[in-house]
């Protein structure tokens, strides 16, 4: 197959393998074919959200509401901490150093008032959760990353139009470039596009 | 699953749903029946007492019902086409509910209203500074033409979606969707005005000289606790006796999981910290005084359930993606939140403020201690129960009636088949 399309970027050289359909019900099927042959370095590039896409390419609901939830908690025991801490903490460290929180008498109430403590646990719990949300997001889609590499194409430029784009990546462990242009050309695409790193 | 498959989805109410309608709607007039009848036993403060904890009840479901269909029209939602009939059948009740408050309004326009309400005491409004200046508000005829008001405006606007959504199932034109849309925002303005002032004239008043302006968004939170929850059970029951079993999916369950977990749990404990809150730290002994007959005896503790039952646990339960999408632990969780929107209300009712023992009394731990349960109107009553069943059980047969004649999906709804196709991203 000397004159297979992807012979013409070098081996070391290619990022992966595109396939263009032009319609949903070609990247959905593509997309679960792929799947099923066992490719997982494997992506989409749609021009708008296809429905089910994400479950027919196996994609893994994402740990984000996991690492929120755990950033919420922080924030919610550093505020009870922080509160308790400094409105009626009295004790020595080890005898030597004696802490004394400041005791302020606030209008009668008690030093260890929970209703009080409420609203500053509630925001830094809202503040932590957010933090985690945003910082999360960026660390589970590696941002900041300027430019995916299959953006550098004008061939998938239609990718944000009218056009649907399956890439098999080069680092798939099942990767040949071969094998997966024959694979890709059993999937009836309008063409296969060979992509440079 | 195709809109036009719909029709074959048994959208008609038929088997067990069917029979229950008319027999719930017995079992809710015999309990009432049995109420009144124990009443002269039991004592009328306590019978009228109870019947305003189940009137409530039942009401707050069908307002949260009415709100519900009302937002779906504002915001052009899609997702819930194919529930939205069943909130529709449930607030359609709101045409008849009116019967079930010209006891009330009886009591209150005799001149009895004292039994129910301090303010129906005229001695006592006129020798009552504080009260003197709220009685043009609180007179019985005021009171009475306002209660009215909300009433014909809740029957009107339940009566006409419910009328205007089916008609749209006969001929299927688009017109009924756009006209519909057009009164939506006059009718939620008015439900927003109604819902609240029916909060503030029909339970807080109950201690005349306590106010808070949180107070009626904490019954608007608390009546939607109490709609998803139903909301959730009714769709579950309508698919477990063969009804509606493709239209109805998890991705609805999901949404409607959403809208408990969010409004109904953290948003009702929002309002009701922030209520206590501004009291707590105010400190001002008009105002304290409700929490206060709230933390004596026995109330201390429902407080705790309502803290720990209507917020903690079902927190915890329902922040999972799972818990709302799963078949069965949402109706479990939909059916505590269902029992604790009663003890809810029962809590906003009940409790009566000593007002004589707490001037008495030197300190805090005196009264504490020294309070007796009838003092503070704590002790259950057989009326408490019967009245809520009977109330409940009416709502219920009701909303299966109003849904005996016409589908059960708004099957030519132009939004259906995004509410049978769309996912949670």
């Amino acid at each position: 197959m000397s004159d297979s399309t992807s012979q013409t970027v070098s081996r070391d050289n290619l990022f992966g393998l595109a396939a263009e359909f032009k319609d949903t019900p070609g990247i959905y099927h593509a997309a679960e074919k792929t799947r099923k042959a066992g490719y997982r370095w494997f992506d989409c590039n749609v021009p708008f959200p296809v429905h089910g896409l994400d479950r027919v390419m196996g994609v893994k609901m994402t740990i984000l509401p996991i690492l929120v939830f755990f950033g919420g908690l922080t924030g919610l025991i550093a505020a009870c901490i922080l509160q308790i801490f400094t409105n009626s903490l009295e004790i020595d460290f080890w005898a030597l150093v004696p802490v004394v929180g400041y005791q302020f008498d606030v209008s009668g109430k008690p030093l260890l008032g929970p209703a009080a403590f409420v609203p500053v646990a509630f925001e830094m719990t809202v503040l932590f959760s957010a933090l985690t949300a945003v910082f999360g997001t960026f660390f589970l889609n590696k941002l900041p990353m300027f430019c995916h590499p299959v953006l550098k194409h004008p061939e998938l430029s239609r990718a944000t139009d009218d056009r649907f784009y399956l890439v098999i990546e080069a680092k798939d462990p099942k990767f040949s470039s071969d094998e997966v242009e024959a694979f890709l050309q059993t999937l009836e695409p309008e063409s296969v596009i060979a992509l440079e790193k | 699953m195709k809109v036009a498959e719909v029709k074959n989805d048994h959208i008609r109410l038929s088997g067990v749903a069917a029979k229950m309608g008319p027999i719930l709607a017995i079992v809710g007039v015999a309990f009432l029946g049995l109420s009144a009848a124990l009443g002269s036993g039991e004592g009328w403060t306590t019978f009228w007492k109870s019947y305003l904890v189940g009137w409530m009840v039942g009401l707050g479901l069908c307002l949260g019902a009415l709100f519900f269909v009302l937002l779906q029209h504002l915001t052009r939602s899609g997702w819930s086409i194919t529930v939205r009939r069943l909130a529709e059948g449930i607030a359609k009740n709101l045409t008849w509910m009116w019967m079930l408050f010209v006891p009330i309004l009886i009591l209150v326009l005799k001149g009895d209203g004292a039994v129910l309400y301090q303010w129906g005491d005229t001695n006592l409004m006129e020798h009552d500074h504080m009260l003197h200046a709220k009685a043009g508000y609180l007179s019985p005829t005021f009171w009475s033409i306002r209660a009215i008001f909300y009433l014909v405006v809740w029957a009107t606007i339940g009566k006409l979606y419910f009328k205007w959504s089916t008609a749209q199932d006969q001929d299927g034109d688009v017109k009924w969707t756009h006209k519909m849309q057009k009164w939506a925002p006059i009718c939620m303005i008015l439900f927003a005005l109604t819902q609240s002032y029916a909060a503030i004239d029909w339970m807080m008043t109950l201690q005349p000289k306590w106010f808070s302006t949180m107070f009626a968004v904490y019954f608007w939170a608390s009546c939607m606790c109490g709609f998803f929850a139903l909301m959730i059970l009714l769709a579950r029951f309508m698919q477990s006796t063969g009804h509606l079993q493709k239209s109805i999916s998890v991705e609805h369950y999901h949404d409607l999981g959403k809208w408990l977990f969010g409004i109904g749990v953290v948003f009702w404990a929002y309002i009701a910290f922030s209520q206590y809150m501004l009291i707590w730290y105010a400190n001002l002994p008009v105002e304290t005084n409700w929490y206060m007959a709230r933390q004596l005896g026995g109330w201390g503790a429902i407080s705790l359930l309502l803290l720990f039952g209507h917020f903690v646990l079902p927190f915890v339960l329902l922040i999972t993606r799972w818990t709302k999408r799963w078949r069965s632990p949402l109706p479990i969780i939909s059916a505590w939140l269902l029992l604790m929107f009663c003890v809810d209300i029962y809590w906003l009712v009940m409790p009566v403020v000593p007002e004589e023992a707490i001037v008495n009394a030197g300190s805090y731990n005196e009264l504490a201690n020294n309070i007796t349960a009838s003092e503070i109107g704590y002790g259950f009553s057989v009326l408490n129960f019967t009245c809520l069943i009977g109330m409940v059980a009416l709502v219920l047969g009701g909303t299966l009636l109003n849904l005996r004649k016409c589908n059960l999906v708004a099957t030519a709804d132009p939004r259906l088949d995004e509410a049978l196709h769309f996912e949670n991203a």
